[in-house]
């Protein structure tokens, strides 16, 4: 199972975020969970500054902006 | 990159250059045409000067935006908060505060990003003033402000605003270092681990130009109603009202400077949205000096921005950090009624 994690501090963009990758997910039809992490000490551990940040399996795959779905989906891949 | 992909970027930017300065270079003709001929309107009456300004000033300023927000946008692309951290890290004062405040201008921030971005400049070696001189010069420095400024009131305003921001972010940055003000920072913030930057991949030109295509969508996408509304405004101005009519609140009075930041801190709005009423106060007589305070206070300081710095740090140093700036803006305010 995939591990998708949004990074954030639950600005509008964030949530924008977060159902984009929610539809990736059902679009792929991927067994995938899709954590939240809104806490910044856990946010700094993946050493992102920028925020809307997005990772896979714990490795950060992208930041400071709002992927699209097919985007999202080019990652998942 | 292959030699015939770069042919065909070449030869594509070469070309969109040259249609973009035809079309630039010939819109006061068509203008012109448009309200003289067009419309049959009378040459010297003043509802005739608004129609020329206006069918004039709106697609010359949008298109100097798309040109703008495009070139940023590829310009932000070689300087990602990563690369900006490494520069700046360890760096002296002053020299520090100096590449702090023009690396303010070229890397992608937005104020949502404050809170991690402070951290993680200052848990690896970034001293606190330089970091400060990089908050101060990222939201004040904006390239809308300085389109519009450049289009609709010149270039010697648009160079002014230029400077003067990068100036009041040196020395604010400058000054709060000299106050030692670092156990005015929260105190989790030292103890946070910041994990190992995220590994850049060198981008391609196309991405790049992805890049700026995307903040053209994005930046113009969002600001062209304010940027038409104040280009209104300013014809409505051109053509009509008198002027002198604001001289007596927003003129060269002493209180007008302060008074103007004192109102632009709490307001909060995006450069373009300011614009119009900037416009709308210079036309009705208003001092320079005083409405570029006001401009300044309102897009470089904000009540929201205080409340996400607020996490990170202590009231002491955020009142510091708003007077220090509101200082700086207040000076810009009174030099340019000075001397303009």
């Amino acid at each position: 199972m995939k591990k998708i994690q949004i990074l954030g501090t639950g600005c509008p963009k964030c949530k924008k975020f977060v159902q984009h990758a929610e539809e990736a997910v059902k679009e792929l039809g991927l067994d995938a969970e899709i954590e939240k992490v809104t806490q910044i000490n856990d946010i700094m551990k993946f050493g992102v500054m920028m925020t809307p940040a997005l990772a896979v399996d714990g490795a950060v795959k992208s930041v400071g902006k709002v992927l699209s779905v097919e985007e999202i989906k080019g990652l998942l891949k | 990159m292959n030699a015939v992909v770069w042919r065909k970027y070449l030869s594509w930017s070469v070309a969109g250059i040259a249609i973009w300065w035809l079309v630039y270079r010939s819109l006061a003709s068509v203008a012109a045409w448009f309200t003289y001929t067009l419309l049959g309107m009378e040459h010297g009456s003043q509802p005739a000067a608004a129609v020329e300004f206006f069918i004039y000033e709106a697609p010359k300023v949008l298109m100097l935006l798309i040109l703008v927000v495009f070139g940023v946008g590829i310009i932000r692309s070689f300087f990602t908060p990563e690369r900006t951290r490494r520069i700046l890290s360890g760096k002296r004062e002053f020299t520090g505060n100096v590449l702090a405040a023009l690396l303010g201008i070229v890397t992608p921030f937005c104020s949502c990003s404050a809170v991690p971005l402070f951290i993680g400049f200052v848990t690896t070696g970034v001293p606190l003033g330089v970091t400060i001189s990089f908050l101060v010069s990222s939201p004040m420095v904006n390239e809308v402000a300085l389109v519009l400024l450049f289009g609709l009131f010149g270039w010697k305003v648009a160079a002014i605003y230029l400077v003067t921001g990068v100036v009041i972010a040196i020395a604010s940055g400058w000054i709060i270092g000299r106050l030692r003000l670092e156990k005015h920072v929260e105190d989790w913030v030292y103890k946070t681990q910041t994990g190992n930057a995220v590994p850049e991949a060198e981008l391609e030109w196309p991405a790049r130009i992805r890049l700026g295509l995307d903040a053209v969508k994005d930046i113009v996408g969002r600001v062209w109603i304010y940027v038409l509304i104040g280009i209104g405004i300013g014809a409505g101005i051109h053509g009509y009202v008198p002027q002198n009519f604001m001289a007596s609140i927003m003129g060269r009075t002493w209180w007008s400077v302060p008074l103007a930041v004192l109102i632009g801190v709490p307001m909060y709005s995006n450069a373009a949205g300011i614009i119009p009423i900037v416009q709308a106060l210079l036309g009705k007589g208003a001092a320079l000096g005083t409405v570029l305070a006001f401009m300044m206070a309102v897009i470089g300081l904000s009540l929201p921005e205080a409340i996400i710095l607020r996490k990170v740090l202590k009231p002491k140093l955020l009142a510091v950090f708003f007077a220090v700036v509101a200082l700086g803006i207040m000076f810009v305010g009174y030099l340019f009624n000075l001397i303009m």
